[in-house]
């Protein structure tokens, strides 16, 4: 076991707490920081693309996760996001100045999202989003004049201060880059008050508002930053779409992003991080799968949402808290071994009890 | 001039007249006990003060200023704190982000320059962990300070919701049945925290109780509720004689 | 005349939408988990009468009540498989588990009856009846007759059996009802049984009048807003808000711009969560402490 004595408060508060998660992170660091130099253009595509839901996933789970608001629509932030960026640049804006105004614009029209919000719970809420996706979708096929519908849009290739980023190398860097501010970014919001207070919203309203928590202002917050994030990974994900359509925006892509959350871990950034490289390697598992297996069963349209649906429900009956759920029991038993009892993580029989009172 | 005055404060829930033209006044740095059978409308009244409801007619007055249609959120920052009958804490945090949360109102950060964490948030959130654990310490919480809400026995709980509103800083803490679920040495701790909160600090307490010893030992004055209307207000030996009580509690 | 036909069609619209929605809000009622595959059961009835009647030839009259028994026991299935498990669990969880159901439902359709669409053959389909002006398909009679029987036989049920009241305690409070020696679990089954006959009435009526394919189940999303805007916990505010969004949506298609008919169940459902977020009629309450 391992013990850490502390002597400051501010090895409670900093990010880098103790010479472990030096050397460990550092170490992961420097491994994709290498990517380059052993992985194909292929590949790279691929990580950079888990660097993009990553970000995404930073927004959701934020809103979801620490929040506790349900939102079954994000791919609209991201497509928002996708567009604007996409917009921009075709007007000649310089890429930072139009990825940073993609995420701006999002993060206010998530703001403005939150503000019907407020007046919603739980189940009332998702189906809220989900309309404001269906709404954001046809907004983007009927709005040809600046969407240009389901001819789509071209999307420039990203290029800053002259130099071109369009090397899988160079896109791959840029979006890790991105991702650790956001990481870096999220992890302060989330050791300081505002963190608090979403964490707050979420686990009790009542006495968040006992505290002086201003909950209209809290949760509008939230939403104003899940879809900024969103937006921003949208921003990177039109130059890896290259040309933008309203059918890479539908529901399904909600539902991945959705997945990715649940399957990562609800609850913690390492969930992100898990859930990003799960749906990042799924597409290509799935596609070997189709290969491999009778054409019974491979050629199924609709094959790989039913996967997603089917892995959706083995987590959640089976391993509720995710990868990073199943990740820190392993800790824990290799942590407390041989003194490991299962019984430490075992769900507590739970009974429904109404809230309505009709 | 007293801290907190209600003024006829009633409440109807449709039929149900749960609090019933109610007057009282709370001077400043007393212990005011609220007692009376179930039902009575004690906690109704609390969320009242707390404005979680909203009084059907009435008015109640903290510190001179009229606070019966103030927004729920703004109650905490005028300085009145509370605790909940049934415990509302954060149960997937740990005790110390729960009581870390209770310094909200002292933030004087916005949201952009935490997410960049400039240098004054760190020294907000030092000054902060400094305060909560000055609570720690007066309520003996250290060993539960990194424990999950969900993991604690109700008892624990209990002090953790105090240490929570003790966060606030408050003049005024409202202390919904405190010595719930309590065995007889807790009960004891608690009234000589009760005593260390009002005297030390120089907070005036509301208490909602049925221990009877706690509230004879801790309160200053004492009133007694029945059916949602007011029976007597007095000093604990006072009402504790007086007959409209006895036929409340006992029956004719 | 042309406002009359729009509302006879947004009538017989609403009312698939509004069985849908009954489906959802009754095993909301009663287990407070939402079933976001609603849609996806209907449409799996669907194909199941599609197999009694096209491929078997059976009558149409005698799948009715075989396709009502066999999804019956698909719901049952599934509530034992997958939703026991569940119970307790945060609503979030439950939502996103049945949505992925709805997703494994609708390639597993795709599997056995190919994605080709099919339609039902009903022995009232092609016939209309003529009233005045007014040209009503026999399918859109069926439906709405159908749907005044269907609510008839549950309001009979839920009053005036034991069963229903027994329905109404295990969902306000489980552990209560299991120690006053309700069959709480039994009773889960039984909800979603009747949750998936109810889909399967609401599939066999529709499928005559439109084409089925896997993704027919994408109704289930609008009915969802339908049972919103009626106020989630409410039977009768589920039939009412299909009522609604069936008749909105063929007006805003009559009225408005191509494209916003689509939209209008949504912008429907937006306005109402805005104006009244309990929908039409209330059940849920700020939680008492």
């Amino acid at each position: 076991m391992r013990f850490i004595r502390k002597t400051q408060y501010s090895q409670d508060i900093d990010l880098v707490k103790h010479r472990g998660h030096l050397i460990w992170y550092g170490l992961l660091l420097v491994i994709v920081l290498s990517g380059p130099l052993w992985l194909d253009r292929y590949l790279l595509g691929e990580l950079a693309q888990v660097f993009i839901f990553a970000i995404a996933g930073i927004g959701l789970m934020l809103l979801v996760g620490y929040t506790g608001l349900v939102s079954l629509g994000h791919a609209a932030f991201l497509a928002l996001g996708a567009y604007t960026h996409a917009y921009l640049l075709n007007l000649g804006v310089p890429l930072p100045v139009a990825l940073s105004t993609a995420a701006l614009f999002t993060a206010l029209i998530g703001g403005l999202v939150g503000i019907p919000a407020l007046r919603m719970t739980g189940i009332y809420l998702a189906v809220a989003t989900l309309a404001f996706a269906v709404i954001v979708e046809q907004v983007l096929v009927h709005w040809t004049s600046v969407t240009g519908g389901f001819s789509g849009m071209a999307v420039p290739k990203p290029e800053m201060f002259g130099w071109s980023l369009s090397s899988a190398p160079a896109f791959y860097f840029l979006c890790f880059i991105i991702l650790i501010g956001c990481l870096v970014l999220a992890l302060n919001l989330l050791r300081s008050p505002a963190g608090r207070a979403m964490i707050a919203v979420r686990d009790s309203e009542t006495s968040a508002e006992s505290m002086g928590i201003n909950l209209a202002r809290t949760k509008m917050l939230a939403f104003a930053l899940s879809a900024g994030f969103t937006g921003l990974a949208g921003g990177l994900f039109a130059h890896r779409m290259t040309y933008l359509a309203p059918d890479a925006f539908t529901i399904i892509t909600s539902i991945q992003l959705l997945l990715m959350v649940v399957v990562g871990g609800v609850g913690s950034l390492h969930g992100v991080i898990y859930g990003a490289i799960f749906i990042g390697l799924l597409p290509q598992v799935i596609a070997s799968f189709r290969d491999l297996a009778p054409p019974a069963v491979g050629q199924i349209p609709g094959l790989e949402p039913a996967i997603f649906g089917l892995i959706l429900i083995v987590v959640l009956i089976y391993e509720p808290l995710g990868i990073y759920g199943r990740w820190m029991k392993i800790r824990l038993y290799f942590e407390e071994f041989p003194f490991y009892r299962r019984a430490t993580y075992k769900r507590q029989k739970s009974f429904l009890r109404t809230e309505r009172l009709h | 001039m007293s801290l907190l005055v209600a003024d006829d404060i009633s409440i109807h829930f449709g039929g149900l007249k749960a609090v019933q033209d109610v007057s009282f006044a709370v001077e400043e740095g007393e212990v005011y006990s609220i007692v009376g059978p179930n039902g009575a409308g004690k906690t109704t009244i609390f969320n009242l003060i707390s404005r979680i409801y909203d009084c059907t007619h009435g008015k109640i007055t903290f510190a001179e200023q009229d606070i019966t249609n103030l927004p729920t959120h703004k109650v905490a920052p005028l300085g009145i704190a509370r605790t909940f009958q049934n415990t509302e804490l954060f149960e997937r945090e740990t005790v110390l982000k729960n009581l870390l949360i209770g310094c909200h109102i002292h933030r004087h950060t916005n949201v952009f320059s935490e997410l960049f964490y400039l240098p004054s948030v760190k020294k907000q959130e030092l000054a902060f962990r400094e305060a909560v654990e000055d609570v720690i310490d007066l309520l003996d919480l250290q060993s539960y300070r990194n424990q999950v809400i969900g993991n604690l026995s109700y008892g624990v709980r209990k002090m953790v919701e105090v240490a929570r509103a003790l966060c606030l800083k408050p003049k005024l803490l409202l202390l919904d049945e405190p010595s719930s679920g309590l065995n007889p040495e807790e009960t004891e701790d608690l009234s000589f925290w009760l005593e260390d909160i009002n005297q030390d600090l120089g907070i005036t307490v509301i208490m909602v109780e049925h221990d009877m010893n706690l509230v004879s030992q801790a309160s200053d004055r004492v009133m007694a509720l029945a059916d949602g209307q007011l029976l007597t207000i007095g000093t604990p030996q006072e009402v504790q004689n007086h007959p409209e009580v006895l036929r409340a509690y006992l029956g004719d | 005349m042309e406002v009359l036909q729009l509302l006879i069609s947004g009538v017989s619209q609403g009312c698939v939408y509004g069985l849908i929605a009954l489906g959802f809000v009754l095993i909301y009622k009663a287990t407070e988990m939402v079933n976001f595959a609603q849609g996806d059961i209907m449409m799996l009835a669907a194909y199941v009468a599609i197999t009694f009647v096209n491929l078997w030839g059976w009558s149409f009259w005698w799948a009715l009540p075989a396709t009502v028994m066999t999804m019956a026991v698909v719901g049952m299935l599934l509530e034992r498989l997958l939703l026991r498990p569940m119970i307790g669990e945060p609503h979030f969880a439950v939502l996103m588990l049945t949505i992925g159901l709805g997703f494994v439902l609708r390639a597993v359709a795709g599997a056995i009856w190919s994605a080709t669409p099919q339609r039902l053959n009903a022995p009232y389909v092609g016939s209309v009846a003529q009233i005045g002006e007014l040209v009503i398909g026999y399918e859109s009679i069926a439906i709405v007759i159908g749907t005044v029987l269907l609510c008839t036989l549950l309001w009979l049920f839920f009053r005036f059996t034991r069963l229903g009241v027994a329905m109404q305690a295990a969902s306000q409070n489980q552990l209560a009802a299991f120690y006053v020696g309700i069959p709480v679990k039994r009773i889960f089954s039984l909800v979603w049984a009747i949750s998936a006959g109810i889909a399967a009435v609401a599939g066999m009526l529709t499928a005559p009048a439109l084409m089925v394919d896997p993704n027919t189940g994408f109704i289930g999303i609008k009915a969802f807003a339908a049972a919103i805007v009626g106020g989630f916990g409410s039977l009768p505010g589920a039939i009412l808000g299909g009522l609604l969004v069936g008749v909105v949506e063929q007006f805003a298609g009559l009225y408005l711009p191509p494209g916003f008919s689509d939209m209008s169940a949504y912008v429907l459902l937006l306005v109402m969560l805005m104006l009244r977020p309990q929908g039409l009629f209330a059940t849920m309450q700020k939680k008492k402490v």
